[in-house]
């Protein structure tokens, strides 16, 4: 049950919500209703020539074989990114848990990361696996791995992978630190008696017990994987080789901005926009029913 | 006495107001994606200009990238706040040719202005890229470069090479690196930045063969390409061929292969002449030469300039183009020509600046740096080394390199990766004019 709160007059409700919408409407409503609007438009990067033609743009995105490889990459690339970032934190934040001093230290170093900005977080692993400079490059020639991601689109797709992981492992560890100590420890205690080892223990109670916390970071690091990583995409592969990293975010840059076709380019935010909406409801509609709240 | 005193100090005011403005000098806005080096050439031009003269001034600002340039002044165009001048790269000529009624030909502000245009004092190569098909200049070259050929003596002299005769024709090229990979001099014997660039607009122009209809687009928007014509397949196919055993190393889209000729990776590079500075900072026993060309082509030619030109925007007052004129005419001057030539390494637009600095002795001191001037000027442009033109030229790019990339990772022949390039290419050239 949400608790509800009763106002005594109508009139202030709205008014305290006011500069919220009016924030809303001045930095969503507007700017997406304009990008539906030119979706419609086909013009010239200059805007002398503009021409209405419905839904043109859309029959032209969604025919195009660029366009639906590109679905096919942000898929494998979110994915990939939300499962190696969780998957990693959660491991830490387990080990984490096990340190008995300097607990503090060790929960400082894993958060660091957070604060270094996508590109340059990029740009650190683009130096680290350039094929003729980077020491990690030269590591995995080493070992026999004949590494090129300038060339070889699966090399270039886990560069790009670690790189946006990396920077998200600190947010998940955090919360996988907090849903960890939220814990009884009575449950787990009371499992040790009962003769359960240690990997039981984590995947018939830990592990459950955080379905919360791991629900939140599921949609926030598919968000994050699907929308805030342009960053990282630019400074690493610009989208190539060919296609093979074109995520649809790079890819709405890339045709709206470079090959400066702003129509067919505003047509693809929308369909991003519908899919970000259709996520979003089927997330919290369907999987947050199943999460069990402790 | 009071009342008075506060009227004579209004009407003092009102008077010292008016006088400033008539005295108001004419601000001319330039916007340039210059950095480092270049950035401090721009600086130092303007102030020059501004000192030279009371009644216009230009103010510089940074842009960006090159093409975050253009897509600021595209922007601002569109809101209305265009700048007086804009610098757009090379590629994006087509872009801004496209837009008519929102530029102004240079050939036009320069008559306007009262200054005298005379077409001939400029090197031929680098205005016919820049002007109409009737020959109407429409923007200035301010930093013009050219593809040449670096090679590092110390390793040809390691693969018993002779360290002075650079190739001349891409089969030496090809020889010579196979060489120098299999002597083990280096682990990789050729590499090219910019391979859309080099290795199809220039190569078409070097050895005057056609990149596409229409004058490679400078006689029409309608173009199809023709970059899958057996001579540009078999030299493809030959760069293929390297790249399967490393002797020929694939550095990226730009200018990152570069690195690997400056680490000693790989013993030649063809790259812009723009980048020499960064070669002889890094100390390197370098030799410098002409860009190869092909022994089935018709060449050599005359290469075609890339770099970045100053364009005009239109619905300006006549003061402004007046004192754009001022500067344009200002940037002409044999002096300054000489100075951003020795100091840029770009190349000099006026022919008066190229004598000068010849006469100057500054080649000698300084070998290699007439051989992207040489390349240029060495021919008359024909109909095949003009230049290339499209109005999406960054996409079509976009397109080759996609297409390369695949080649080289082995997914795809010359023949077959060019074919598509050409398809694709036609299909967004097609897309791009049919507003």
């Amino acid at each position: 049950m949400t608790p509800r709160v009763v106002f005594p007059n109508k009139i202030l409700p709205y008014l305290l919500v006011a500069p919220q919408l009016a924030i809303t409407l001045v930095f969503f409503y507007w700017p997406a209703g304009q990008a539906l609007y030119q979706s419609m438009l086909r013009e010239d990067p200059f805007g002398l020539k503009s021409r209405f033609i419905w839904f043109d743009n859309f029959r032209r995105v969604l025919a195009d074989p660029a366009y639906l490889n590109s679905i096919k990459v942000t898929v494998i690339f979110s994915i990939a990114t939300a499962v190696v970032a969780m998957g990693v934190a959660l491991l830490l934040a387990v080990m984490a848990e096990k340190v008995i001093r300097g607990k503090g230290f060790y929960r400082t170093l894993m958060i660091w990361p957070y604060a270094v900005a996508p590109a340059i977080a990029g740009m650190l692993f683009l130096f680290m696996f350039n094929p003729s400079i980077g020491t990690l490059a030269v590591l995995l020639r080493k070992a026999g791995v004949h590494w090129d991601p300038l060339l070889n689109g699966t090399h270039a797709m886990i560069l790009l992978v670690i790189a946006a992981a990396w920077k998200q492992i600190s947010y998940n560890f955090l919360f996988f630190v907090a849903g960890l100590q939220a814990i009884p420890k009575t449950l787990i205690e009371a499992a040790a008696i009962d003769g359960a080892g240690e990997t039981k223990r984590f995947w018939t109670i830990v592990f459950p017990l955080l379905a919360p916390t791991t629900f939140f970071l599921l949609v926030i690091n598919t968000v994050y994987a699907l929308f805030d990583t342009f960053g990282i995409v630019h400074a690493v592969t610009g989208g190539g080789p060919g296609k093979a990293t074109e995520t649809l975010v790079y890819k709405v840059y890339n045709d709206g901005f470079v090959n400066l076709m702003l129509g067919v380019s505003a047509a693809e935010s929308v369909i991003l926009m519908a899919i970000v909406i259709a996520l979003t409801a089927v997330q919290f509609r369907y999987i947050e029913r199943k999460v069990h709240y402790g | 006495m009071t009342f008075r005193g506060i009227a004579a100090g209004v009407a003092a005011t009102f008077t010292l107001f008016s006088t400033t403005s008539a005295f108001a000098v004419t601000q001319i806005s330039w916007w340039h994606a210059m950095t480092g080096a270049n950035a401090e050439v721009v600086a130092k031009i303007t102030k020059d200009f501004n000192a030279s003269q009371k009644d216009y001034e230009v103010v510089p600002s940074f842009k960006g990238t090159y093409p975050e340039a253009l897509n600021a002044g595209i922007a601002a165009f569109r809101a209305g706040q265009a700048p007086d001048i804009i610098q757009v790269f090379d590629v994006g000529t087509g872009v801004m040719m496209a837009a008519e009624g929102a530029v102004k030909p240079v050939a036009e502000v320069l008559e306007e202005g009262g200054q005298k245009f005379d077409k001939s004092q400029y090197l031929p190569g680098i205005v016919a890229y820049y002007s109409k098909p009737d020959g109407t200049m429409l923007s200035f070259p301010y930093n013009s470069s050219s593809p040449i050929l670096y090679y590092n003596k110390d390793i040809f002299k390691k693969a018993g090479l002779d360290e002075n005769t650079p190739p001349k024709t891409w089969d030496e090229v090809w020889e010579m690196a196979k060489k120098i990979k299999s002597s083990g001099a280096a682990s990789c014997g050729y590499t090219s930045t910019w391979l859309t660039w080099i290795h199809l607009e220039n190569f078409a122009a070097w050895n005057n063969v056609p990149y596409g209809t229409n004058e490679n687009g400078l006689a029409g928007t309608d173009v199809k390409l023709e970059i899958n014509a057996p001579i540009y397949v078999n030299h493809f196919q030959a760069i293929a061929d390297l790249a399967k055993d490393g002797t020929f190393k694939y550095g990226g889209r730009t200018s990152e292969a570069k690195q690997l000729f400056l680490a000693g990776t790989c013993g030649i590079l063809t790259e812009s002449s723009g980048g020499l500075g960064d070669i002889v900072k890094s100390g390197m026993n370098y030799g410098i030469g002409e860009l190869p060309y092909d022994k089935d082509g018709k060449g050599p030619q005359n290469t075609i300039p890339g770099g970045a030109s100053l364009w005009v925007f239109g619905g300006k007052s006549d003061a402004e183009y007046k004192g754009i004129a001022a500067f344009f005419q200002y940037l002409s001057k044999t002096e300054v020509q000489q100075y951003l030539h020795e100091t840029s390494g770009y190349l000099p637009v006026t022919m008066a600046a190229y004598e000068a600095t010849k006469k100057s002795g500054f080649y000698e001191k300084n070998p290699g740096r007439e051989t992207p001037i040489l390349q240029m000027m060495g021919k008359a442009p024909t109909e095949n080394s003009k230049g290339v033109r499209l109005v999406n030229l960054p996409q079509v790019r976009d397109i080759q390199n996609e297409e390369f990339e695949k080649m080289l990772a082995g997914q795809e022949t010359a023949q077959q990766a060019l074919d598509n390039a050409v398809e694709r290419g036609n299909k967004a050239i097609q897309e791009a004019i049919g507003n």
